[in-house]
């Protein structure tokens, strides 16, 4: 190398002694704009050849809206119920020992493993009116299938595994002579849940949360056997792209998609800070 | 000695009270994950022998269900490795050196988690189609993406992308870089340090990685499911044809399909948790290899 071009590569890498960095990024960006970038901004390009005014027409046209109020009102309900149940279950794994606590530990990943479709004909069928809980709560008049509480039961399901592992560690991590100190000093339980515990959990009860919503709002598979799939009243949005690319449709998933993709991209931001915030925080209670 | 006794009074009624509220919760985490994960869970062998084990195997042995078998395993073989060669290449570039735009890097790597799987297969349909970018070429000489297995192909790649580099680069970023430095100035080259240096003690990671990229792998719907045509018997992958048999009312054949899928989810599982188990156990069987993150190292943020 020379020394015009090692002076040129000091100043944005570090000089390491280790070889390999030219060949290991090389392949990393190179797959990364192939496989990734150039797609998406494939769907960029698509959405933005369209006038604004066409693009703000198809992204905002009524079936449309009633699609993102279902997707986002479902996923924030499923994220809510997850963030409920998730931390109690991951409270429960970090603080007690039961019986089958190893085997509940070590189902909560089942949802990152099972294919979406496997789980989505599986849900539709037993909280189908005739399914094996749906028949107990048909009498009761709570209708899950085919209405958005399956969408919500779905989406539920499928981000359950974010919040209980993003809790966990941070629950084991909670310094078990602050709660003592709570308590000796005449905290009640409830006291030093909400001032002890739960500020150390915050960051990861977010996370977790954050995570759960983002998976939740693209999600597709595990959600369309049992959404019903009516226009306007039980269809995601994800799913309406879909039946504009059966309608060869381009411009109008492109928009949708745009749409989406925006969303994805705030959310990814949002968990890029709520990591440094947990980090920040980390680094806090060690110094 | 009243406080005394009211002291251990009050912690009596804290004991029971503790009790009470710890069966509350672990009876609470129970029923819900019954209700919303194992009974489906259980429905779905239940449905797939319900017609009796002959009908089940009839079904998992029919020629279309073989083909969707035969495209999900050749569209792992050829994913998976991908992913991992990348995956291992990224871990290198980030643990190991300091570089500008780092952190955006990993971001954009982090991105097809975030992103929808039907948004996954829309982007190559929209840059391969016949109305796309490149369709009119791609058509001019007589190459199909879309609709086609190569289509299929790409929207698995993307959707998987993340997964062996995800694993790799906080334990890569953990363990630090003396031992390959080390390594280095003993006069090894770059790939006998990698394969003897680095490799030994990632390999749990790794593994793990590759476990879940092909996990996602054959599982994969939404993005399949956009650029795959459903051209029966052609591409039609495992999870296509559950769909389809289930759309055809064919629930026997379609939850008997799903019992293979669950079959790998469930293999998954126990590939996991026997590496975190082993992983673990050997990781402090051997002193040498840091076991947690070193404290004033800001590059574990993640």
């Amino acid at each position: 190398m020379s020394a015009r071009a090692a002076a040129y590569r000091s100043r944005w890498v570090e000089p390491s002694i280790l070889p390999g960095f030219n060949l290991t990024l090389g392949i990393s960006v190179a797959f990364l704009t192939a496989i990734v970038l150039i797609p998406i901004a494939a769907l960029v390009l698509k959405a933005g050849s369209m006038p604004l005014d066409e693009l703000w027409r198809i992204a905002t046209e009524p079936r449309a809206l009633a699609s993102y109020r279902l997707s986002f009102g479902a996923s924030l309900i499923a994220a809510t119920l997850n963030a409920v149940f998730g931390f109690i279950i991951a409270w429960s794994l970090v603080r007690y020992r039961f019986p089958g606590r190893r085997f509940v530990d070590a189902i909560i990943d089942l949802p990152f493993a099972l294919p979406t479709a496997v789980s989505g004909i599986a849900l539709a069928t037993v909280f189908s009116p005739q399914g094996w809980i749906g028949r107990w709560l048909e009498p009761l008049g709570i209708q899950v299938a085919y209405s958005w509480v399956g969408v919500v039961v779905a989406l539920t399901l499928i981000g359950l595994p974010f919040v209980v592992r993003s809790v966990q560690p941070a629950l084991a991590e909670v310094d078990a002579t602050l709660e003592d100190a709570a308590e000796s000093l005449g905290a009640g339980r409830f006291m030093t849940f909400r001032r002890v515990i739960l500020p150390t959990v915050a960051p990861a009860l977010a996370t977790g949360f954050t995570l759960a919503l983002a998976r939740a709002i693209g999600e597709y598979g595990s959600v369309i056997f049992i959404a019903g799939n009516l226009p306007m009243r039980t269809e995601i949005t994800p799913l309406l792209i879909v039946i504009k690319l059966e309608q060869y449709d381009y411009l109008g998933a492109a928009a949708l998609g745009l749409v989406m993709l925006s969303i994805s991209f705030v959310l990814l931001l949002t968990i890029n800070a709520l990591n440094g915030w947990r980090a920040a925080r980390a680094l806090g209670r060690r110094r | 000695m009243i406080a005394a006794a009211q002291g251990v009074r009050a912690d009596a009624a804290n004991d029971a009270g503790s009790r009470v509220v710890r069966i509350a919760l672990i009876g609470i985490s129970l029923l819900f994950l019954t209700l919303i994960l194992i009974v489906p869970v259980i429905a779905v062998l239940g449905h797939a022998f319900a017609d009796g084990l002959d009908v089940y195997l009839a079904a998992i042995t029919s020629p279309e269900t073989l083909s969707a078998v035969r495209l999900t395993l050749t569209t792992a073989a050829i994913v998976v490795p991908i992913n991992t060669v990348f995956g291992v290449a990224a871990a290198w570039a980030i643990a190991k050196f300091d570089f500008r735009g780092k952190h955006l890097l990993v971001t954009l790597i982090d991105l097809p988690f975030s992103v929808s799987p039907v948004i996954a297969g829309l982007v190559f349909v929209l840059l391969f189609g016949a109305q796309g970018r490149l369709g009119p070429w791609l058509d001019a000489h007589d190459i199909s993406i879309v609709f086609a297995f190569p289509g299929i192909v790409l929207a698995t790649l993307l959707v998987t992308f993340p997964y062996v580099a995800r694993e790799l680069i906080p334990v890569m970023q953990m363990q630090g870089r003396e031992a390959e430095e080390a390594a280095i100035s003993l006069g090894a080259n770059g790939w006998t340090t990698f394969f003897r240096v680095t490799l030994p003690s990632i390999r749990w990671a790794l593994l793990y990685g590759i476990i879940l990229c092909n996990a996602r792998a054959m599982g994969e719907f939404g993005a399949v499911a956009v650029v795959s045509g459903h051209i029966r018997g052609l591409t039609t992958t495992m999870p296509l044809h559950v769909e389809i048999l289930y759309n055809e009312y064919d629930l026997t054949g379609a939850f008997a399909v799903a019992s293979l899928l669950m079959l790998l989810a469930l293999l998954t599982m126990i590939a996991k948790t026997t590496i975190e188990h082993y992983g673990l156990t050997r990781r402090r069987r051997l002193p040498h290899i840091p076991r947690g993150p070193k404290r004033n190292d800001p590059g574990i943020s993640a």
